[in-house]
């Protein structure tokens, strides 16, 4: 069954995040490269969004592991546990930490992402740590058992998860947001203010316009205290840093390698270096507005599309109509095509909330004649990506998406339906 | 639950109630070993007491509980997760059904405690059997409520659950037995073949017939219908749920007493392979022993002889007592609350069945949105690795499910969604993920 041809060819990729394993999955399903994924972090893949999880004790590292340990052996992907110190393009070699070389035919670099520290006199105190992966939740976990209170910095996801963890451990918790509401680049007004409210009941305390200054430590080197710009001293025992993630490049930073913020590929996720691609987190979109997409969708896909480009398939990359999710504690947060129609002038948007504010709907539309669709926003309500993503695909007028609006509903069954509630809204607006 | 609420509350506010409900226990059990007309009075106080006890705990504990918390320290519970205390109560759980089973003369005391009501529903003596039931369906009742608790941000939870409390307490308990008082054979409304296997077997058309009578004969036409008819039609329309986890007493109890031990199900691809070799045997053997006992019955007894009542004690024993019982209930915080509904249960098998090849039911993955988490599969009682398929984008439908809902409502994204729909096209992924057709099974 294997042709000569095609077995020679070996594949390394390293990292194994959602975009590395996509991507060898990917090869195996289209070739019989000899595949092997490097990572340095752990053996096996496993869900970094599912972190949280295990601080909470509702999952363990066992559950988080998206695919059996059987099925590596049996689809014929190699992993090792190492990390890669150096990689000689030219002889198209790699150099483990050991000392050990590796020849490689073709790589793929998906090394993702770290937490974006902005050097804050104090960073390095014990009990300062970001949250990315499976050794930051044992430093969080470790620092945590200390007790006290913690500071989180950053207005996004994140920030959210880590107050989330601290609340089940009753750790009284502050978070310093620099803008005026909570994850202002992607959550229109009256969603972040649902937000806030639900956090503050929670007894999450959230601190509007602050950024952080300094941190000052104990005689132990365990971090006291946060500096604000305001000037605030805010004693502490535990400091989250959820300011954001910037994209991996320890490898590649001296390298031949074009690099900006991230690794710079072209539309078929290939580096400047041929046969040497880039994918997920740590890939900058340089026919794309040098975009980097940091979330678990994107990795996939980037990293499906890197094998296809890697078996020789010529596949651009193409996202599709954006799409995301989150959770806020028990705020379900969903998102499709535009999100925000207040960054946008030539947006507009529908919206309903109900009466205690715990659940939402925004139908985001262009200020034209019709009415274009361009997206939704959801709290606590639940839509078919199939059925918006064809919407506003296939750009349908709000009167249309309106009228079917039932069609997308994806609530469970027997579930309050809230598509009166929002045509109703409809139609008063007329 | 919130920890912050846990260690506010425990220390004040849950003392009495978790004094109540151990002092309850322990008086509850002194007929085990001492006997006076005092202590059963005492016991009958405990009783009351440990139902208020609990259940006041039940309340404090999960009255906050939303769509976020309520899994949180599930591993870090002496019993959920699977540590020492876990093994005590197996221990304790699997030797009540042995004494149960093979020594009930040790449970004398306590059977007596449950005389008055008793006499009350069908005007005789209790027995081991009524005992039984009584304690079953005290459980069902009690964690029922905690079910309802700990579930109430999923209306599919609440209707559900309180389903499973109604059927238990009036189909499965109460009516037999008031039906033992008006002098007709004792008849489980919400049991059938082929879990009730013997439903179907000639002896019990001969045993309904010597009660003849209107209501008998609705009960012959009951069972058969069940069987028959009404299964592979409400199974057509709702999956295998209907009955599994809205009806049934085993999946009743597996839902409220054994939701705290849901995950411990095995995942793995070996767990799977061992049920489909056990459970598809299971409901062979019966099928093929219910058409022998016919055709010996048509043949009067001339094929197999006296080996068919043989039979059919053999079987109870094996399936009926281990397997159900000491398996199935008293290894629930060992190997998770779905033993004997997974690998076990003929019904299940056929039901599965009809699921599988003929229904509208499906568990639909929404798009691309998975985040491959593993919450769903962790809380799958079933055993199903059930972001396997919705990190593919694949819809679930598979045999084992018992549509509990628990994979959707712990979802932390909302991408599963329990539904009805046509079947064409059931088996379709989404157009959203392509990589993964490799398979596993
Ligand atoms: C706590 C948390 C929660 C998140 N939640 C969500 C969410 O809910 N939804 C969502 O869409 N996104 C979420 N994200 C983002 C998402 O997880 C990431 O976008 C995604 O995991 C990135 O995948 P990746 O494959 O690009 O890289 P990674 O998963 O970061 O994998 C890179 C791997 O490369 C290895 N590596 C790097 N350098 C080397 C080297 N030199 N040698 C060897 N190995 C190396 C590392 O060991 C690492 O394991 C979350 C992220 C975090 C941290
Ligand atoms: S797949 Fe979901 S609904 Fe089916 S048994 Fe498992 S948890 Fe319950
Ligand atoms: S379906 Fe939901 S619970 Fe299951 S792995 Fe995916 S995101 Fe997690």
């Amino acid at each position: 069954m294997k042709t000569q041809e095609n077995s020679s060819k070996h594949v390394i990729i390293i990292g194994n995040g959602i975009a590395g394993v996509t991507a060898a999955i990917t090869i195996r399903k289209l070739s019989d490269y000899c595949i092997t994924v490097i990572s340095g972090e752990n053996e096996h893949f496993y869900a970094r969004t599912a972190l949280m999880y295990l601080y909470l004790g509702q999952l363990r590292y066992e559950n988080i592991k998206p695919y059996e340990d059987w099925f590596w052996q049996e689809n014929r992907i190699e992993l090792r546990h190492a990390w890669v110190n150096r990689i000689e393009f030219e002889e198209k070699t790699l150099i483990l930490a050991s000392g050990e070389t590796l020849a490689y035919d073709k790589l793929l670099l998906a090394t993702g992402s770290q937490t974006a520290f902005y050097n804050w006199p104090g960073q390095e105190s014990k009990g300062v740590h970001g949250f990315y992966d499976l050794e930051d939740l044992a430093k969080i976990e470790k620092a945590t058992q200390r007790g006290g209170k913690a500071i989180l910095v950053g207005g996004g996801l994140i920030a959210v998860e880590l107050a989330e963890m601290l609340h089940s451990r009753n750790i009284d918790t502050t978070i310093l947001i620099r803008d005026a509401h909570y994850w202002g680049k992607n959550l229109p007004k009256a969603e972040a203010e649902m937000v806030r409210k639900r956090l503050e009941q929670k007894g999450i305390n959230l601190l509007f316009k602050t950024t952080l200054e300094q941190l000052e430590q104990d005689s132990e080197g365990w971090v006291c205290a946060a500096i604000t710009n305001e000037q605030e001293r805010i004693p502490c025992t535990f400091v989250g840093i959820a300011t954001g993630v910037q994209p991996n490049l320890e490898l590649v930073k001296n390298g031949s390698i074009n690099t900006q913020k991230g690794i710079l590929v072209d539309q078929f996720l290939e580096t400047n270096i041929p046969e040497v691609f880039a994918a997920g987190d740590c890939a900058e979109l340089a026919f794309a507005e040098n975009r980097i997409e940091q979330i678990w969708y994107t990795g996939r896909i980037q990293g499906e599309t890197a094998g296809y480009n890697i078996c020789g398939h010529q596949v651009p990359y193409e996202r599709g109509v954006p799409f995301n999710s989150a959770k806020f504690f028990d705020l379900e947060f969903q998102t499709y095509g535009s999100v925000n129609p207040e960054v946008n002038t030539e947006e507009s948007s529908l919206f309903w909330q109900n009466e205690a504010g715990t659940a939402s709907i925004r139908i985001n539309y262009l200020k034209d004649e019709l009415k274009t669709v361009t997206g939704f926003v959801l709290l606590n309500v639940r839509y078919r990506q199939e059925v918006c993503e064809t919407w506003i695909r296939e750009q349908k007028p709000l009167e249309y998406v309106m009228k079917h609006l039932k069609e997308a509903n994806f609530d469970p069954e027997f579930h309050r339906r809230h598509e009166k509630s929002i045509q109703h809204v409809y139609k008063s607006g007329n | 639950m919130d920890f912050s609420e846990k260690t506010a509350w425990f220390s004040k506010k849950a003392a009495l109630p978790l004094v109540l409900t151990w002092a309850g226990l322990l008086m509850a059990l002194l007929p085990l070993f001492l006997k006076s007309y005092f202590i059963s009075v005492l016991s009958a106080t405990g009783f009351g007491l440990f139902t208020l006890g609990s259940i006041w705990y039940i309340y404090l504990k999960f009255r906050n509980t939303d769509s976020a918390n309520l899994q949180h320290y599930v591993w870090f519970n002496q019993f959920s997760a699977r540590r020492s205390a876990a093994w005590l109560l197996g221990i304790i759980l699997t030797a009540f059904y042995i004494v149960l089973f093979w020594f009930p003369e040790y449970l004398t005391g306590l059977i007596r405690i449950f005389d008055p009501l008793s006499f009350l529903l069908r005007g005789r003596q209790a027995d081991e059997w009524f005992l039984y039931g009584g304690l079953y369906t005290l459980a069902i009742l009690i964690m029922g409520v905690r079910a309802l608790l700990k579930y109430q941000s999923s209306p599919y939870h609440k209707w559900r659950t309180v389903s499973i409390m109604f059927f238990q307490l009036v189909l499965a308990f109460i009516l037999p037995n008031v039906l033992a008082l008006f002098k007709e054979p004792e008849f489980y409304f919400s049991y059938f073949w082929p879990l009730k296997y013997d439903y179907l077997f000639p002896v019990s058309f001969e045993n309904l017939q010597k009660h003849p009578g209107g209501l008998t004969t609705f009960m012959l036409f009951w069972t058969v219908s069940l069987s028959f008819l009404a299964t592979p039609i409400l199974t057509y329309f709702f999956g295998k749920r209907w009955y599994c986890s809205w009806v049934c007493g085993c999946g009743g109890l597996a839902e409220t007493a054994g939701d705290p031990f849901r995950q411990l199900s095995n995942k793995s691809r070996k767990a799977w392979q061992l049920e489909v070799a056990i459970i598809y045997p299971v409901l062979g053997f019966i099928t093929l022993t219910t058409a022998l006992l016919w055709l010996n019955s048509y043949y009067k007894g001339g094929i197999l002889g006296s080996l068919s009542g043989g039979f059919a004690h053999t079987y109870g024993f094996f399936i009926g007592m281990i397997f159900s019982g000491v398996v199935g209930v008293g290894f629930y915080p060992l190997l998770g609350s779905r033993v004997w509904c997974r690998f076990g249960c003929p019904l299940a098998a056929y039901l599965g069945w009809l699921q599988k090849h003929f229904s509208r039911f499906r568990i639909t993955t929404n798009g691309g949105q998975c985040i491959s988490c593993g919450n769903c599969s962790t809380y799958c009682e079933m055993g199903i690795d059930v972001k396997w398929y919705a990190q593919q984008g694949k819809p679930i439908i598979r045999a084992a499910c018992v549509g509990c809902g628990m994979c959707a409502t712990v979802c932390p994204r909302g991408v599963l969604k329990l539904e009805n729909k046509k079947p064409e096209g059931r088996y379709e992924p989404t157009s959203f993920i392509h990589a993964e057709s490799l398979r596993i099974l």
